[in-house]
């Protein structure tokens, strides 16, 4: 018995026999609600299935031909995740109509745009078939990130909706910029802390037994922190302000193995959310929403009723379809996790949320198996950007973290973010690769004299 | 619909649900443990034609000593334990080269109890795996032959 090694496998049919379970499972939700709210399945169901099948398999093919030694889990778990998404904002449309015939369908939008986000992810990955290239253009995304920040807070695009800059609005299309910032930042932060990560980590002094950094060296997390805290302040959106202070703290991390900047970073956050919480009234409201809702139960209305949703669930939730997930205001978009917890109970929200662990699980196994250090960087950003993005949205709407706008990656109602994490996906596909394929055979001695160049003596 | 049959949907539903989740961390576990070279599994993996698995049929086992295949010391070799072991010109190698273009501190192998790694120490030649010179530390497998100057070296079994 010899040691257990490790040989490069596709596993393609294995992603294929896992996705076909993605497949029927977003299905079976589908018909399960028609069953129980309309008593029959509508032909429509079956155009869905075929079209989300279809989809689902484009983008397995486009993996099997481009991308063949990529990770065999990740897209089957977020075809599930995104199959479950529809079918709920399906089952919210049909409530939403029951008690409103005009209003139009928000799960045909979100089919819309999960077919673009797949287009996204083939040519994504057929653009970017080695992530290394992204490297030279680390600056060039630097700029990319902090325009497409800036877009919403111009004034003829840009637009306020519900106390938020984060839209801006081009002709019929709106679209949240904040979302492809996301990756140009994920690109940048990797590019710039590959180079200068030895600086950053070499040098410091050493106290209480963690290596701190210069003074000098905070230039970089100064400026991280200024810009999430000009999020923050301009455009009242503090769940992005967060998600990329955090990622930028989590790469600074990987990339120097000091725990000093966690410590520092975390100490800059804690410093920045006391003093919005001091000076900025929709700060506060999210605070106090979250510290005793019950004091204000018409302003906290909202979170109020998605804590009864998910107790109406209990352990093992209503059953599809059964539950009263529309009463909470965008139950459909930011409250989706509660409206699954109502239907699905604790039961159900918990495989959803493994199934984000199973994905983060696999970014950073990317990560760690990945040969060049951009790589790793980029992976272990990307990867680190949706587990904060789904633990400050789950922690928000379960009241364990106050109440912040962020999306629920792959389920929550939302074009750019439905697109961007897609995107997201092929990258990390891309990334993973090039980690597993097998090293270019190494060739015989067919140039012995090239490699004999100077006589020493 | 009955509310029995509802509840039957309702928990078949939750029940391929986690089935999912666990067939994903099943497929998960193989990647984590990687697959035995003598289990039926891997034998799927070499009917796939990898070439590096091909090498390692040829020559399999644990590498023992570490020979001289060609150059003037040809047939020399150096019992390999964990310490690690210097080649070149200089008095402190483990086998003093006698070949012109090796550097005096020219290439180290060192392990770290189960691979073998070979490493240039800054030579003036380079070390060389095929055509590829080694920059870092570059895991050895059993019979790969190593050039340094006008020398080849491989780990034997």
């Amino acid at each position: 018995m010899s040691t257990p090694v490790w040989i490069p496998r596709k596993r393609r049919n294995v992603e294929l026999a896992m996705l076909f379970l993605a497949i029927l499972l977003t299905v079976l939700a589908r018909v399960s609600i028609e069953l129980t709210v309309n008593g029959s399945v509508p032909s429509s169901a079956y155009t869905f299935a075929v079209i989300f099948a279809a989809a689902a398999i484009g983008a397995h093919l486009a993996v099997r031909f481009i991308a063949p030694y990529a990770d065999p889990v990740i897209l089957p778990l977020v075809v599930c995740l995104n199959g479950i998404g529809i079918n709920m904002i399906h089952r919210i449309d049909l409530a939403r109509q029951a008690a409103n015939p005009d209003r139009g369908s928000l799960a045909a939008s979100q089919v819309t745009w999960t077919a673009v986000g797949i287009i996204g992810f083939i040519v994504v990955l057929a653009i970017v078939r080695d992530h290394r290239v992204l490297q030279k253009y680390t600056y060039t995304f630097g700029f990319i990130a902090i325009a497409l920040l800036l877009m919403p807070l111009l004034p003829v695009i840009g637009q306020e909706i519900r106390g938020a800059r984060l839209w801006i609005h081009v002709g019929p299309f709106s679209f949240q910029p904040g979302e492809a910032a996301k990756i140009s930042l994920a690109i940048f932060f990797a590019g710039y802390l590959v180079v200068k990560r030895d600086a950053l980590a070499l040098a410091g002094k050493r106290f209480a037994g963690i290596d701190f950094p210069r003074g000098r060296d905070l230039g970089p997390i100064g400026l991280a922190w200024l810009l999430s805290l000009g999020i923050l302040v301009f455009q009242r959106d503090l769940g992005s302000s967060l998600l990329f202070f955090g990622l930028f703290v989590v790469v600074l991390y990987v990339a120097t193995e000091r725990p000093g900047w966690v410590v520092v970073g975390v100490g800059l956050f804690l410093g920045g959310a006391y003093v919005a919480n001091l000076s900025f009234s929709h700060v506060q409201r999210r605070v106090s929403a979250w510290l005793d809702p019950w004091a204000n139960p018409e302003q906290n209305y909202q979170i109020i009723s998605a804590l009864y949703g998910m107790a109406h669930g209990g352990v093992l939730g209503r059953g599809w379809g059964e539950g009263r997930p529309e009463m909470t205001p965008f139950s459909f978009s930011d409250f989706i996790l509660t409206s699954l917890g109502e239907e699905l109970g604790l039961t159900g929200l918990m495989a959803i949320l493994m199934i984000y662990v199973l994905i983060v699980e696999r970014g950073v196994r990317i990560a760690l198996t990945c040969r060049d250090a951009f790589g790793k960087l980029l992976a272990i950003g990307l990867t680190a950007s949706l587990a904060f993005q789904v633990f400050v949205v789950a922690g928000g709407v379960t009241k364990l973290i106050p109440l912040t706008g962020l999306t629920t990656p792959f389920l929550a109602h939302g074009g750019s973010s439905i697109v961007m994490n897609w995107i997201i996906m092929a990258l990390l596909l891309v990334i993973s690769h090039q980690t597993r394929k097998p090293a270019p055979e190494v060739l015989e001695f067919s140039s012995d004299e090239a490699t004999q160049v100077v006589k020493l003596r | 619909m009955s509310s029995l049959t509802l509840l039957a949907i309702k928990l078949g539903y939750l029940a391929v649900l986690w089935l999912f989740v666990l067939s994903s961390v099943s497929v998960i576990r193989t990647d984590i443990f990687g697959a035995r070279t003598t289990s039926p599994k891997s034998k799927k993996a070499k009917s796939a034609k990898t070439k590096p698995l091909k090498k390692s049929k040829r020559l399999r086992g644990k590498p023992k000593q570490l020979i001289i295949i060609d150059g003037p010391n040809q047939g020399q070799s150096v019992p390999l334990g964990t310490e690690p072991i210097l080649l070149g010109r200089g008095t402190d190698a483990a086998i003093r080269l006698n070949d012109d273009y090796v550097s005096t501190r020219h290439t180290r192998f060192a392990t770290n109890g189960e691979q073998w790694f070979v490493e240039d120490l800054g030579s003036t030649n380079g070390t060389y795996i095929g055509n590829q010179r080694v920059s870092n530390p570059v895991p050895i497998a059993v019979g790969v032959p190593v050039r340094l100057g006008k020398t080849i070296v491989e780990l034997r079994p």
